[in-house]
């Protein structure tokens, strides 16, 4: 492969892994039954907060805990207003995110355009050798690696655990899973924390590692990209993972090829190319389209295909919480 | 186990569900607990398997007062409880569904717990495919798995709501055999909660009736009916003979009709229901009949052959415009088809009385606490559907139906009503017939079939295998052909 390729693809990968991490966490939330909306407000908060701790302590350690305590402190406001005192989640999530974009703002004042520290690339010994993998996956930093691991932790947890089932059930059928003694309401609150402090971690990762710095309105916008590719992963975090990919790819390849031969001037409408370009792996991947190629398909094959594909919302995600 | 109850109290605001009640359940036997819509079974029997507390009172397992706090805490004493809709996780795996509330290490043994489901499924004479998702099994199939779970958790009391609303014949029979070598080989005790007085004196050994909130009485079964209804309701209701009139002319017709489900394609169909007529679809359930209604409903496309709405061809018929040919669909799923859970009665009310942009908050209130006097509901305009008991709830989706209907298309129409609620209902749709309307109804209870419709056409594997006059069969013939028999 192009060396050219090997660069755009390594940059890829860095590029998507604070949104990996944002929709890892948002994932292991709503299939709990906890849809975090505050995600644009809290990327920014916890990139600011994880910017100031690492800029003051010199620590990025203290950088990250500190947007994870943000990140999980937003989430922890959803779960209460929803789970003690039965506010919409919806509702309660939108206003954090204005809350948080304005706060950032306010709060940033001081700190726009100062040189931070940031996070150092750690190539692995032997493994960053292997052609075109080792340049691409392993000559990265910690916050990538870190990113891929939480893909496959993730995905593990959540569809082969015995906690990861408790996890399902409590978004699916809180009254069946209450039946069953999944304590409900503690899980939520749980999940939705730890999707939290996820968040909070993929805002540092911005500030301190992909996005280095800060400025009003850095990560804007990326919060609720982060929520759509949730829903395109089909609450999956590998399916996730791979739609960030999709997207950020599609974002970098149009910038870096496109832009040279066609000028500033197309980039405003190019941008909207991967929302395109997922719209059409949606209506695909979802609609009749597949229902007939699966139907063609010989009758053993056709089920697990059908898992892979098949998308359906946690039944129960930002539903109220009965008391039993 | 001996299991007592002690004065259970319970009310839900202003409606007190239990009243001091007291019985008591002794190993090896299997008791009914009957009464009528609205008396309070599932309440009484949700506070003894852990679901919801009681206001007051004690449960006593051996003599050994209990508190229980999740109904996982009532199996861990020995108390289980397969309810009224199968608590279960519709797109989990038959496996995930079994395992979930068990003990155990962190990853899941899938194999293993496979394996010693199979194993269960076959000591009680049920078939299990573990790797099949719960949304794709049947209602019946969805209990065996539930009483397999129970049983597996260690249950030696297993109380059954209604478990027998919404399955066939021949799964009815596969879970009472169960059930009685539950009680005679195993010392299990069961308490069976249903409407439906043959199955109950078939079955179980005792009865406990409840009217109004209140333990009515109790008999040593078998004994006539008539006690056992007198218990419930203080009086016997009458039922007037039904004239059977001609039909007049054709409100539905089919030519060559077939629909296509994932599971299931049907042969093309001819069919023809008259004005002032009740046909009765009989067949197990899956064998195409819920297919057809829905496609006359205009709920599913047809895949071949013609649809006639009183004479006129319609092509690509959709839901809307059959309502507006006075076609009126009363599905089986009433929480999740006909009713909308988290609204209120009123709301309903206005939901089918689109009267310009602005919801008239008291007018639909008006409406609501109109229907509810004339269909006899117990509850409020502002109630939400989903607290009202399951009776109550297919009475208000019947006052939902509009007064010029042409064609009414009901499934289960009586599913879980007791045996007033369910001639009444009968009653309104007799009126309706009176009125020139067409009915075809199906049911998975042969004698509801036999007794209520002029004709009955039997369905099996997707094909109309016979149309007869209800008059001029049986129950046992029905019951034969239903399954295939020619
Ligand atoms: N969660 C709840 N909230 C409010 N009211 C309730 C609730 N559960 C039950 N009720 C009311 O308590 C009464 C008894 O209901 P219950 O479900 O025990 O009756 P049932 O005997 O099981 O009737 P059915 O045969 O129709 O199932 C009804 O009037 C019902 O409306
Ligand atoms: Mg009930």
């Amino acid at each position: 492969m192009d060396a050219n390729w090997i660069a755009i693809a390594a940059s890829v990968l860095l590029q998507s892994s604070p949104l990996i991490i944002a929709v890892c966490g948002e994932t292991l939330s709503e299939r709990a039954g906890v849809v975090n909306l505050s995600l644009d407000g809290s990327l920014l908060l916890s990139a600011l907060a994880g910017f100031v701790a690492a800029y003051f302590s010199s620590s990025l350690l203290l950088g990250f805990l500190a947007a994870a305590g943000v990140g999980a402190l937003m989430a922890l406001i959803v779960a209460f207003g929803s789970l003690a005192l039965r506010q919409s989640q919806v509702a309660v999530g939108f206003v954090l995110t204005l809350l948080g974009d304005s706060l950032s703002a306010f709060l940033g004042q001081n700190f726009t355009r100062l040189p931070g520290p940031w996070v150092q690339r750690l190539p692995i010994p032997l493994l960053k050798d292997i052609p075109v993998l080792g340049p691409i996956f392993f000559n990265q930093d910690l916050v990538v690696y870190f990113s891929l691991v939480l893909v496959a932790v993730t995905t593990w947890w959540i569809f082969h655990t015995r906690p990861g089932l408790e996890l399902r059930s409590a978004g699916e059928r809180p009254e069946a899973a209450f039946a069953r003694g999944v304590a409900v309401r503690r899980l939520r609150y749980w999940y939705a924390v730890l999707g939290g402090a996820l968040v909070g971690i993929a805002g540092a990762a911005y500030s301190l590692d992909v996005k280095i710095g800060w400025a009003e309105g850095h990560t804007r916008g990326l919060g609720w990209i982060a929520l759509a590719i949730v829903i395109f992963g089909g609450w999956s975090p590998l399916r996730g993972a791979l739609g960030v990919l999709l997207f950020v790819a599609t974002r970098s390849v149009i910038s870096v090829v496109l832009q040279r031969s066609l000028g500033e001037s197309s980039v405003v409408i190019l941008n909207a190319l991967p929302w395109l370009l997922m719209l059409g792996v949606l209506v695909v991947v979802g609609g009749r389209f597949s229902e007939q190629v699966l139907s063609r398909l010989p009758a053993a094959l056709q089920r697990p295909f059908r898992g892979l594909l098949r998308a359906a919302p946690p039944a129960a995600l930002g539903a109220e919480l009965k008391e039993g | 186990m001996r299991v007592e109850l002690e004065k259970i109290s319970k009310s839900f605001g202003p409606v007190q569900a239990n009243r001091a009640i007291s019985l008591a359940f002794e190993p090896g036997l299997i008791y009914g607990l009957l009464g009528e819509n609205g008396a309070g079974k599932s309440t009484l029997m949700k506070i003894l398997s852990g679901y919801q507390p009681a206001d007051s009172g004690r449960i006593l397992l051996d003599g050994a007062p209990q508190r229980f706090r999740s109904p996982l805490d009532a199996l861990a004493a020995g108390v289980g409880m397969l309810y009224q809709d199968p608590l279960d996780l519709p797109p989990f795996t038959v496996l995930e569904n079994y395992l979930l509330g068990r003990r155990g290490g962190l990853a899941i043994p899938r194999r293993r717990a496979a394996g010693e489901l199979r194993e269960l499924g076959a000591r009680y004479g049920f078939e299990v495919h573990p790797h099949e998702r719960i949304e794709d099994l049947s209602l019946g199939e969805r209990q065996q798995l539930e009483l397999l779970r129970l049983l597996s958790g260690g249950a030696r009391l297993l109380i059954l709501d209604e478990p027998t609303t919404g399955i066939s014949a021949a799964q009815k029979e596969l879970l009472f055999n169960s059930l009685r070598s539950l009680a005679r080989d195993e010392g299990k005790t069961l308490i069976l909660v249903s409407h439906k007085l043959d199955e109950v004196q078939e079955l179980c050994n005792r009865a406990y009736v409840l009217r109004k909130g209140e333990l009515a009485g109790e008999a040593e079964l078998p004994c006539p009916n008539k006690r056992l209804v007198g218990l419930m309701f203080g009086q016997l209701p009458s039922r007037p003979a039904r004239p059977r009139p001609e039909a007049g002319p054709p409100r539905l017709e089919l030519r060559g009709a077939a629909v296509r489900s994932p599971r299931l394609r049907t042969q093309p169909t001819d069919l023809q229901v008259g004005a002032g007529e009740v046909l009765g679809l009989a067949g197990l359930e899956g064998s195409g009949q819920e297919l057809l209604l829905r496609a006359c409903a205009g709920l599913l496309p047809l895949a071949a052959g013609e649809l006639y709405l009183s004479g006129v061809p319609q092509r690509r018929l959709d839901y809307l415009t059959a309502r507006q040919l006075g076609v009126h669909y009363l599905a089986a799923g009433r929480l999740e088809e006909g009713l909308v859970s988290g609204m209120t009665l009123s709301e309903h009310m206005a939901l089918v009385n689109p009267n310009g942009l602005f919801v008239d908050r008291a007018a639909s209130k008006a409406q609501a606490a109109e229907r509810i006097r004339q269909y006899q509901v117990v509850a409020r305009p502002r109630s939400r559907v989903e607290e009202l008991s399951g009776g109550n709830q297919q009475r208000f989706l019947f006052g939902l139906l509009p007064p010029d209907a042409q064609l009414i298309l009901a499934e289960h129409p009586t599913r879980g009503l007791d045996l007033r609620s369910s001639d009444w209902i009968w009653g309104q749709l007799d009126e309706r017939r009176k009125q020139g309307a067409a009915i075809v109804f199906l049911s998975a209870e042969l004698d509801e079939i036999l007794e209520r419709s002029d004709r009955i056409a039997v369905f099996f594997a997707g094909r109309l295998s016979r149309v007869l006059p209800a008059g001029e069969t049986s129950v046992d013939e029905l019951g034969h052909l239903i399954g295939g028999g020619a």
